[in-house]
Parts: C-alpha cells; sequence; structure tokens
C-alpha cells in the first residue's frame, strides 16, 4: 500500500512539475505590451458622417493607388437607412465604389447616413499582437503595417480584426489592409482617398500639427470612435456617428 | 454570384470565408492525439491494466495523427515555404506562434516514449533478423541491446515519467487549440474562456472514440475476439468524458443565450439558418443525444457483448462525427457571420484543389497509412510480439 502511494505520489509530483513549467512558461508572455512600446502614434484620421454623400471616389481613388484587387478594399463606404418603424438597411455595394442606388421606398426612411470605414491603425491592435511572426506591426510613426516578405499568409489577423478591414491578397498571398497610404505621408502627402473626397469627409493629419484644422476639431469636438468596448483605441475618428454604426 | 449567397449585410472583406475546410481538419487531427495519448496514459501512469491491449495501439495512434497534425495548416498557408518562420522569428505576443514549439517538444516525447515502450520487441527483432532486417532494427535500437530485466526495469520508470509529463502536454497541446480560438474578442462565437476546455475535452472523448472504432476494425480484420473488459472500460472512459464535454458546450450555448449580448441576436440567427443542419441537427441532437443514452446504457445495464459493443460502436462513430461538427461549426460557423453583426454569407468547400474535401480525405487517411506500416515493422498487438513487461 505504501509503495503505491510512493508511486501514486511520484507521478503526481511529475503531471505537476510539467504542468507547472508550462503553466508558468505561458505566463511569462506578454499582454498588451506589443502596441506602444517606443512608438508614438502621431497621426489622426477623421470621417465626418455629416459630410459624406457617398460617391465612392475614394475607393476608386484607393484601388488605384495601392492596386487594390478586385473584390477586396482597404477602404469602403456603407449606407445606413434607418426607416420610421426602427428597422435598419445597411448596404454597400462593391464598397460603394460605384455609388450608391436611390433606396426605393424613400418615404418611409426617417434618415439616412454614409459611413466611409479603412483600418483603424489602432494604438492597441489586435492584429499585431496575434501575427505569430510579427509581420504586422507598429511603425514608428504608429502606422499599422504589413510585411509582405514576412508574412505567411495565415489568416488570423484577419480573423482578429474586429473591422473586418483587412483581407488575403489574391495575388500576394499575404494579409494586406489600408496603410494609411504610408508610401505618401511619408513624402508629406495626404493619403489618396483625403485627396480625392470632394466634400472633405475624410481629413488627415498629425496629431500635433497646430496650423492643421483637424488640430482643433480634435481638440474641441465630441468624436467618436468605432467599436470602443474591444479597448483597441482606435485612431480613426468619426464626426457624427450613429449608434446603429458597427 | 456572392450577392446570392449572403442574407444581410457584410462588411466587404467577409464575404469570402478565410479559414477553410482545412482549418476544420487541424484541430480534429490534434484532438485525436490529445485522447489517443491519454488512453494510453490511463495504462502507463494510472495503472488501468484492463486497457493494456490497446496501450500500444493508442501510443502509436497518437504518434501518428501527431505527424499529421500541421499538415492542414501547411496546405492553407499563403505561403507555406515560410512555415518554420513561426519557430525561427515568433512573435510571443500571438498565440499562434507558441504552436511549432510545443508541438515539436509533444512529437519529441511520443517519440520517446514509443522507443522505450517497443525497446523488448525491437530488440527481439534485431535478434531473431538476418543481414539487412537485423541492421535495421540493430540501428532502431540505437546500438543499445541490453533486455535485461534490470535495463526493462529502468524502461518502465522512464516510460512512466514520460507519459506523467505527456498528460499535460497533451493538455495543453489541445487546450492551446482551443485558445486560439478562445481568446479572439473580435468574434463572439469564438470568444469564450470555455473554448480550450471544450476543445480538451472533446479532443478526449474523439481519441477514445477513434481508439474504439480502430480496436474494433483491427480485431475484425485479424479475425479475433477483442477483449471485453478492455472495450468495458473504453466504454465507460468516454461516456463519464462526453458527459463533461456536452456539458460545457451547453452552458457555453446557455451562458451566450441568458446573457443576451448585443452578439446574441446574430448568433441565434445563425444556428437557426447556416448551423442549423451541422450544429443544432447534426452536433447536438442526434450525434449528442444518441451516444449520451447508448452509452449510459452500456456502462449501466448489464447486456449480451455483442448488443453491447454494437451499441459502443455505434455511439464512438456519432462521437467521431460530433467532434467533427464540433470543430466544423467553430471554425467555419464563427466566419459566417459578419462581424457588423447584420448579416451571413455561406461556405461550401470545393472537392479539389488544394483545400478540398478529396485533398482532406487523403490527409486524414495518412496516420492510418503510417500506423499500417508501423505495425509492419512493430507490431502493435501482444500475441505478434515478444513478451514483455511493459505494454
Amino acid at each position: 500500500m505504501d509503495n503505491e502511494r510512493r508511486q501514486f505520489l511520484k507521478q503526481a509530483c511529475w503531471t505537476l512539475l510539467g504542468g507547472g513549467l508550462m503553466v508558468s512558461g505561458a505566463l511569462s508572455i506578454p499582454g498588451r505590451a506589443h502596441a506602444s512600446g517606443g512608438r508614438q502614434h502621431l497621426y489622426v484620421f477623421l470621417v465626418d458622417t455629416n459630410r459624406c454623400i457617398g460617391c465612392g471616389k475614394c475607393v476608386a481613388a484607393c484601388r488605384k493607388e495601392n492596386n487594390v484587387p478586385q473584390e477586396s478594399y482597404r477602404t469602403w463606404i456603407e449606407r445606413y437607412a434607418i426607416g420610421n418603424d426602427g428597422t435598419v438597411h445597411v448596404d454597400s455595394p462593391h464598397g460603394g465604389e460605384h455609388g450608391f442606388k436611390p433606396l426605393p421606398n424613400a418615404a418611409d426612411i426617417a434618415r439616412s447616413f454614409f459611413v466611409p470605414k479603412l483600418c483603424n491603425h489602432c494604438k492597441q491592435p489586435n492584429c499585431v499582437q496575434v501575427c505569430p511572426v510579427g509581420a504586422t506591426y507598429v511603425s514608428k510613426e504608429g502606422f499599422v503595417l504589413v510585411d509582405e516578405r514576412q508574412c505567411v499568409g495565415c489568416g488570423y489577423c484577419i480573423q482578429a480584426c474586429p473591422y473586418g478591414a483587412r483581407y488575403m491578397h489574391a495575388v500576394r498571398h499575404t494579409a494586406d489592409k489600408c496603410t494609411w497610404c504610408y508610401h505618401r505621408v511619408m513624402k508629406g502627402m495626404q493619403p489618396a482617398c483625403v485627396l480625392v473626397c470632394p466634400v472633405g469627409a475624410r481629413m488627415f493629419g498629425r496629431i500635433d500639427d497646430q496650423r492643421s484644422p483637424l488640430y482643433a476639431v480634435m481638440k474641441q469636438e465630441k468624436l467618436q470612435v468605432l467599436k470602443p468596448e474591444t479597448g483597441n483605441e482606435p485612431m480613426v475618428h468619426y464626426r457624427g456617428l450613429d449608434k446603429e454604426v458597427r | 454570384m456572392t450577392e446570392l449567397m449572403t442574407q444581410g449585410f457584410l462588411f466587404p472583406n467577409e464575404i469570402e470565408v478565410h479559414w477553410s475546410l482545412m482549418i476544420v481538419l487541424y484541430p480534429y487531427i490534434t484532438g485525436l492525439v490529445a485522447g489517443a495519448f491519454i488512453v494510453s496514459s490511463l495504462y502507463h501512469v494510472f495503472g488501468r491494466t484492463e486497457l493494456k491491449p490497446v496501450a500500444r495501439f493508442s501510443l502509436v495512434a497518437a504518434f501518428s495523427f501527431l505527424l499529421f497534425a500541421c499538415t492542414p495548416l501547411l496546405f492553407h498557408l499563403g505561403h507555406p515555404e515560410r512555415a518554420f518562420n513561426i519557430m525561427f522569428t515568433p512573435k510571443f505576443t500571438s498565440a499562434m506562434s507558441g504552436f511549432g514549439y510545443i508541438y515539436s517538444f509533444y512529437l519529441l516525447l511520443v517519440l520517446c516514449e514509443i522507443w522505450f515502450v517497443f525497446r523488448p520487441t525491437i530488440i527481439a527483432k534485431a535478434r531473431e533478423g538476418h543481414g539487412l532486417a537485423k541492421a535495421f532494427y540493430w540501428v532502431l535500437a540505437l546500438g543499445s541491446m541490453d533486455d535485461s530485466a534490470e535495463a526493462r526495469a529502468l524502461d518502465h520508470r522512464v516510460t512512466t515519467v514520460l507519459a506523467a509529463i505527456g498528460i499535460p502536454s497533451a493538455c495543453v497541446l489541445h487546450g492551446y487549440v482551443g485558445f486560439l480560438f478562445g481568446s479572439l474578442k473580435s468574434n463572439p462565437w469564438w470568444s469564450t474562456p470555455l473554448m480550450p476546455v471544450i476543445f480538451l475535452m472533446s479532443a478526449i472523448v474523439s481519441g477514445i472514440a477513434i481508439l474504439i472504432v480502430g480496436y474494433f476494425i483491427v480485431m475484425k480484420v485479424r479475425g479475433t475476439e477483442p477483449d471485453e473488459a478492455c472495450l468495458k472500460s473504453l466504454y465507460a472512459y468516454l461516456w463519464g468524458f462526453f458527459i463533461i464535454d456536452l456539458t460545457l458546450e451547453l452552458l457555453e450555448l446557455l451562458t451566450m443565450v441568458y446573457e443576451g449580448e448585443e452578439s446574441w441576436s446574430i448568433i441565434a440567427w445563425l444556428l437557426s439558418d447556416k448551423l442549423w443542419f451541422s450544429y443544432t441537427t447534426v452536433q447536438m441532437l442526434i450525434c449528442s443525444g444518441i451516444p449520451l443514452v447508448l452509452l449510459g446504457l452500456v456502462t449501466l445495464k448489464k447486456m449480451d457483448p455483442l448488443l453491447r459493443n454494437r451499441l459502443g460502436l455505434i455511439s464512438s462513430a456519432l462521437i467521431l462525427l460530433q467532434v467533427f461538427a464540433m470543430r466544423w461549426n467553430v471554425v467555419i460557423g464563427g466566419q459566417l457571420f459578419s462581424k457588423s453583426l447584420r448579416g451571413l454569407t455561406s461556405y461550401a468547400p470545393s472537392f479539389l484543389g488544394r483545400e478540398g474535401i478529396l485533398m482532406a480525405a487523403i490527409l486524414f487517411t495518412m496516420p492510418f497509412v503510417v500506423m499500417y506500416v508501423f505495425n509492419m515493422i512493430l507490431p502493435l498487438w501482444h500475441d505478434d510480439q515478444p513478451e514483455t513487461n511493459q505494454a
């Protein structure tokens, strides 16, 4: 009996030791320390839903500027139509690239509006956290970017993004998404979508640029972000965001 | 075309399902590994001697499935040639980056345990063989031809230690696969702390079930009677673990229903529409309800062995299907609804192609081919091999 008990205890110790080692290994993995480490989030993007007319020029310009494959979208426009009875109709045909056809039964609609969407370049991005090889990373200026030479194409980041902003590039077979036109911004230009917007619904700039009209808006106005409950701290801010928008 | 496949509103990048049938197969095969290994450990560590007839079979089954656990991932990756970057340039904030290490450690451990368990057989084959066969088994024995009682006792001790380390490793391996899904807060169908535990329990259940089915098939082919005590024990374990597994699955659902968060409406729509057949009908009603009752009868009631084995076999086959349906409903189901919580998309795997049904069937068959070849080199069944004390 004693021998059996000794044997059992010995086995239990080994089991606990093995389990303990693994748990301690798992606990040593950092959680959210990945996002900030020495990087600054210098830029901010503002979308004014009160101004957007759903023309789709931004989507087309983005596709052309970044050679985005058909059926994939770095940016898109959603149209919301809230009926008098409270029903919500949302659509985004071809990402709004070719504009929107008028809705039938216009008399039954209480309010309608357009909401441009794009990568939020979050301060605490899920996509960066889950990338197993560090191919998705935060640049020193705070842009969330994908290194296509490193990406293994697992798609984990696509699943992790709560905004549906990522897709698998049909030609490169790597994850892809909006870069806020990093290549243009680093040369002192504006992102393509901002440049072509005919009504100024998209604004982009440095947070600390006091000469920019964006500076005053960011300081003085009540703005919203998408899905704040995720804790991702998006850097795309919205003016006039309706509660129905997710 | 895509307009017809979708209902409601989806973000434009969500029309296509990114994680395919291969990602369903990956946790399924990994689960079989963990389950089979647990059965082998029940004998080696916890001294359940009635499981001796399947002890070697379960260990080799775990090894064979383990060899192919990663292949579905390789077929899925956009750049499989960069797969090893996950180990060479890992980013440890990612749950996925640990897989290579956990997998490699576990494979090494199972390989070592197999070597110690089969050492007497390897030595005997090396002694009785001639020419190339003799050399082959000598190499397989790593030149160590000592099979004295002391050496065997040492082998036995090492095997016990390896099996004991293997239990938490198996739990980590499959709990980890559940964590891959459970830790994604972007997806309300996945994001639950119960996910790793559910994956682990369903892994154990599927491992036991495939051993029962495999044992029956092998005994039938060999024309020998299966060991009744062994089977009765396996049925009891299967029933017990299945009760826990099913309870957790239902608790997860109940929590979602009861909390009634914003996401519940889309999940309810998903379950009553796209997953009505695979979740509600297959996973929950047919493949859970029937085995639960049958295994209860098999375990608690005295009955004719023939009837008991038929009911046990039917239950095991249904449970294998239940766990596959569970993997499908988690992996595919979680991608069928939009993160806008306003619409559903569709997915049907193609038959051909890199991620098609045929390729999945081939990949799933490969572990059985490995087991067959293994059995030709080192017999898995006790009457085919020299008497040993180990297994």
